[in-house]
């Protein structure tokens, strides 16, 4: 698997390079431009799925095909699909532990995952770092029903908390590569929990604080096969998926006394 | 070796879930109960979320009673006359469950009332097991056995009107007190993946006054109406049977049942129960300690 990673990430870079430095139009503005990629487009979630490592690579072009002297880095976002939660906090009611607190956050990402060359917080300000939501204290959640800003924080951290445990949610400064000033990459884990649905994978070039390019990529996370077939068959068909699993729990329990009533 | 888990959305170890379908099966035929209120918690224990579980774990109890019913079927030990008032009880039970279940899973307690639930019903029938089997060891040992108890019915049970006949049971009572037993039962099903056998059981005797040898069989046969109702009304409603799970604990489970059914044959009844109340103590207590201990996840989600 990482081999085969490693060959099609030289691959195309070669393919992309060439073709970027042979064509004159690249360096119509003095901006540089990004051509990002990623080790797969689509992941197959299947019986075997344990989970895989996204390998996200590419080039940084500069118009002058010379990166410049200052130091430039490289972040990249992989973001799941959003839906609205429900966060709810335990605490101790009379001795036992119980679901008090709550807030809803209208667009919390299933996956939300950052690999940086530097730690964020040495590259970028709080503010642009929000409007790009770049870091797991930048997420915009979209809070709705709470009461003051310390308890949203609090749920936010916590929200942060528990899906970093889960590796649902992660912050890597200092795990990309960046060669030359010129080829990029890093390397990111889609745990076996991911939710399914379509994922960007954004990179964004940053230069004295400022975020001079970006560059976004689709992935799509899907079940296949017959594990494609039973979530579904279990969301739309609940009456012939149940008499299957009532079929099925009748046919072994009867399967095994038979079988040890003959030994 | 790893499979994924189409409903529950995550990846487990395949031994793992054989293992532990095996392991509540060697316990459900040894004793003589379905094994759901081990296979729930042990389940939530192993990171499955408890929805997915609490489904789930209906099926194993299915596959693990059928052979046993079918057992006690051929030697007349199924009083089907109460069993059908039970089963009954047990469909209204079930769906009055998939309502409260909805609720409070709106109110974000449906946690904490799976955990209470857990600790009372098992806490207080584990402790009047564990009271009466080692009264009957003690008394095996000192050579005077127990007198035994007088069968009838609870007082309160023949107040109530309208009596039937059930003759495989030897009674002459109301449906109704069946019927409310079958009622809450099919609640526990639906709230906490049990086939409530473990409550059945000891009711049956000393709350409807039935005979001894239709007592087993004919909880069996509730239990297994009563789990097929549960499977299909999560189908329906929570859609969160995940049927690869309940192979998996089907698989373990079914062979585990047979093999602790042959093991039961060889031990002392009163020794097995001592074993057992000892068993459902111990799942009491660490539901105990998840209540009143610093939960490790402080924070859950629900979806909208």
């Amino acid at each position: 698997m990482g081999g085969a990673n490693i060959r099609r990430f030289g691959l195309c870079l070669a393919v992309g390079l060439t073709l970027l430095l042979t064509s004159p139009g690249a360096g119509a503005t003095n901006d540089p431009v990004l051509v990002p990629d990623v080790s797969s487009r689509t992941i197959d979630i299947k019986y075997s799925f344990t989970g895989v490592e996204l390998l996200l690579f590419g080039a940084i072009i500069y118009p002058d095909g010379r990166a410049p002297n200052e130091q430039t880095d490289i972040v990249v976002v992989i973001k799941g699909p959003t839906r609205p939660i429900r966060l709810r906090e335990k605490q101790r009611v009379a001795g036992v532990w119980v679901n008090a607190d709550s807030v809803r956050f209208g667009s919390a990402p299933g996956y939300y995952a950052v690999a940086s060359s530097r730690p964020i917080s040495d590259m970028l300000d709080e503010r642009t770092a929000a409007i790009y939501e770049i870091g797991l204290n930048s997420l915009s959640l979209s809070p709705a029903e709470f009461e003051d800003n310390a308890q949203l924080r609090r749920f936010a951290n916590g929200l942060v908390d528990l899906k970093q445990r889960q590796s649902l949610y992660l912050e890597s400064g200092g795990s990309v590569e960046i060669t030359r000033g010129a080829l990029y990459r890093a390397r990111l884990m889609i745990p076996a929990q991911v939710p399914v649905g379509r994922y960007t994978a954004e990179t964004f070039l940053i230069s004295n604080g400022n975020i001079i390019a970006v560059a976004s990529r689709d992935i799509d996370i899907r079940k296949t096969g017959i594990d494609r077939f039973l979530a579904l068959a279990a969301e739309n068909y609940g009456l012939f998926y149940g008499l299957a699993a009532v079929a099925l729990s009748l046919g072994l329990g009867w399967l095994a006394g038979w079988m040890f009533r003959k030994f | 070796m790893d499979l994924y888990l189409p409903v529950a959305n995550m990846s487990v170890n395949v031994f793992m879930m054989l293992a532990l379908g095996g392991m509540v099966g060697v316990l459900s035929g040894m004793f003589g109960v379905g094994g759901g209120f081990l296979t729930t918690p042990l389940l939530i224990f192993f990171g499955i979320p408890p929805t997915v579980a609490v489904a789930s774990a209906a099926s194993q109890v299915t596959g693990a009673s059928v052979s046993g019913m079918f057992a006690h079927w051929q030697r007349g030990g199924v009083d089907t006359r109460m069993g059908a008032v039970l089963i009954a009880g047990g469909v209204f039970g079930s769906l009055f469950g998939a309502v409260l279940f909805e609720w409070l899973q709106s109110l974000g307690q449906i946690d904490t009332v799976i955990a209470l639930l857990y600790l009372i019903l098992l806490g207080s029938i584990g402790a009047m097991m564990l009271r009466e089997s080692l009264r009957t060891v003690l008394a095996v040992k000192r050579g005077t056995p127990l007198q035994a108890r007088k069968r009838r019915h609870h007082p309160l049970v023949s107040m109530l009107p309208m009596r039937w006949r059930f003759y495989q049971s030897g009674l002459y009572m109301s449906p109704i007190a069946p019927f409310a037993l079958g009622f809450l039962t099919g609640i526990m099903t639906m709230l906490l993946g049990v086939g409530g056998g473990f409550i059945m059981v000891p009711a049956m005797l000393y709350i409807l006054g039935m005979g001894a040898q239709v007592v087993v069989g004919t909880s069996l046969f509730q239990i297994l109406f009563t789990t097929i109702t549960a499977t299909m009304v999560h189908s329906l409603t929570t859609k969160a049977v995940d049927i690869v799970l309940a192979l998996l604990l089907l698989i373990g489970g079914v062979i585990g049942a047979q093999v602790g059914a042959r093991l039961a044959m060889r031990a002392n009844p009163a020794k097995l129960r001592l074993g057992l109340a000892i068993v459902v103590l111990l799942v009491a207590l660490r539901m105990a300690i998840g209540l009143a201990w610093r939960p490790d996840e402080i924070y859950t989600i629900q979806w909208l």
